[in-house]
């Protein structure tokens, strides 16, 4: 198909690994954020065409992975609220909360359905007017703003039994929250679709405030071993700054109708992120003007203090300092069929992607 | 969850269309995009086209990326 298949050209795959060779002066760390890349970077096998001296780590992209387990535990007290349905994307189901998963709610008599887009779920609350809906709006701001257009719509049809639990969140203020820790990288590989709607300038603090470099790039692995070579260029001229590599859907604005839809319906809060904590300014709840849409303030599910993470190390999986082979329970105790964190759930997810691709390293 | 595809818009209807990747059709939200029509190339995640893809920025890379190779090759 048009826009994959020139990617994924085995002659300019190649080419594009002798100039990083050719380029690659010493060590070099870079952190791809999104999840999304993570999972591209392992299934077409780019670090075994890189030289030794440059490292990809995974960050905090992976929107099901970063969900605390508080969260997963606030959806199951509503899932246990009389006539209550709780519509969500099916990647959440299986993520642990404290001592439950919606997937064991369900298996329970809950009533949880998967959908794949938040209008979906609208939809089930139109046909089901003596249910209650709520969508967990899970996911950062390539997914906010379809959550925005629904509510806009639910407000518009007058559609009264649909609620959002806000887990939104948005990226550039954990980048920053990495980058305050320590974790010692070169640049950023930063996020491609969650550029398309913000466009590339939300990470111009990055290279400005922290000199660190930024290529925003697409998918496929020409793009991936692009930015590569992009960051290398910029690390040996010591010149940081924000690149596009993915010029076809990521521009310097972004998605304007989808920003707009954004601040209008959201504004930001604190939210905590596995791993990182609790991050000011890194969260999206509904504006007041839109309370009444949504499940936290209408329903207040009530839930204890979740428990620590014991063995699970995704928390600093997630800021870069360990790699899933590192975590005793990996591939042993924890595996997709049966997995103990969230990162070994979403196939974004760094453990899920290593126990696909790398294994048997 | 977080993945967006390239696809094709195969047919517009309001704001809703019905679009094509790889083959198979899915329904899409326009809402965020204007003047969508049947054969753009857009960003398909969860439910929604969130950006059109440019056929002009792409064809750009790719030739940047072949001229690259090109001078490689005749090295
Ligand atoms: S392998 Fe499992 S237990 Fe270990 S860090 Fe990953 S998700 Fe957590």
């Amino acid at each position: 198909m048009k826009f994959i298949d020139e990617y994924r050209d085995k002659e300019l795959i190649m080419k594009l690994a002798g100039q990083i060779e050719k380029a690659a002066g010493h060590e070099y760390t870079f952190m791809e954020v999104c999840g999304g890349h993570t999972s591209a970077i392992h299934r077409f096998g780019i670090p075994s065409l890189l030289p030794k001296k440059i490292k990809l780590i995974s960050g905090p992209g992976c929107p099901v992975c970063v969900t605390g387990k508080d969260f997963i535990d606030k959806l199951i007290a509503c899932a246990g609220m009389d006539n209550v349905v709780i519509a969500t994307f099916g990647d959440l189901i299986r993520v642990p909360g404290s001592s439950s998963t919606l997937e064991r709610e369900r298996a329970k008599g809950a009533d949880i359905r998967i959908v794949i887009s938040c209008l979906e779920a609208l939809e089930t609350a139109r046909m089901n007017p003596e249910k209650k809906i709520i969508f967990p709006g899970i996911g950062f701001e390539t997914t906010a703003p379809g959550t925005a257009v629904t509510i806009k719509q639910c407000e518009k049809d007058k559609t009264d039994n649909f609620r959002v639990l806000s887990a939104h969140k948005v990226m550039p203020p954990a980048m920053e929250a990495i980058i305050k820790e320590g974790v010692d990288i070169d640049g950023f590989i930063c996020p491609g679709h969650v550029a398309a709607i913000t466009g590339s300038s939300v990470f111009n603090f990055i290279p400005g405030k922290y000199k660190l470099g930024c290529v925003i790039t697409g998918f496929e692995p020409v793009d991936i071993l692009h930015a590569v070579l992009m960051l290398v260029n910029q690390k040996n001229l010591d010149m940081p700054k924000v690149e596009i590599q993915y010029n076809r859907a990521v521009t310097e604005n972004g998605n304007e109708i989808a920003i707009r839809y954004l601040s209008e319906v959201f504004e930001p809060c604190n939210a905590y992120w596995r791993g990182l904590g609790v991050i000011p300014g890194s969260g999206l709840k509904l504006r007041k003007e839109y309370e009444r849409f949504d499940a936290e303030k209408i329903y207040s599910p009530e839930i204890k203090p979740p428990e620590d993470d014991g063995l699970c190390i995704c928390g600093e999986i997630l800021r870069g300092k360990k790699v899933p082979g590192d975590c005793p329970l990996f591939a042993r105790l924890c595996t997709p069929d049966n997995p103990v964190g969230a990162c070994m759930v979403s196939n974004e997810g760094a453990c899920n992607t290593w126990f696909k691709y790398r294994k048997d390293e | 969850m977080c993945l967006s595809i390239p696809a094709v818009i195969v047919s517009v209807n309001g704001n809703m269309a019905e679009v094509s990747a790889g083959g198979t059709i899915f329904k899409a939200g326009l809402h965020m995009i204007e003047n969508a029509k049947a054969g753009d190339y857009i960003l398909l995640h969860a439910g929604f086209a969130i950006q059109k893809i440019s056929e002009e920025e792409a064809e750009e890379t790719l030739k940047l990326l072949k001229e690259m190779k090109d001078s490689l090759n005749s090295r």
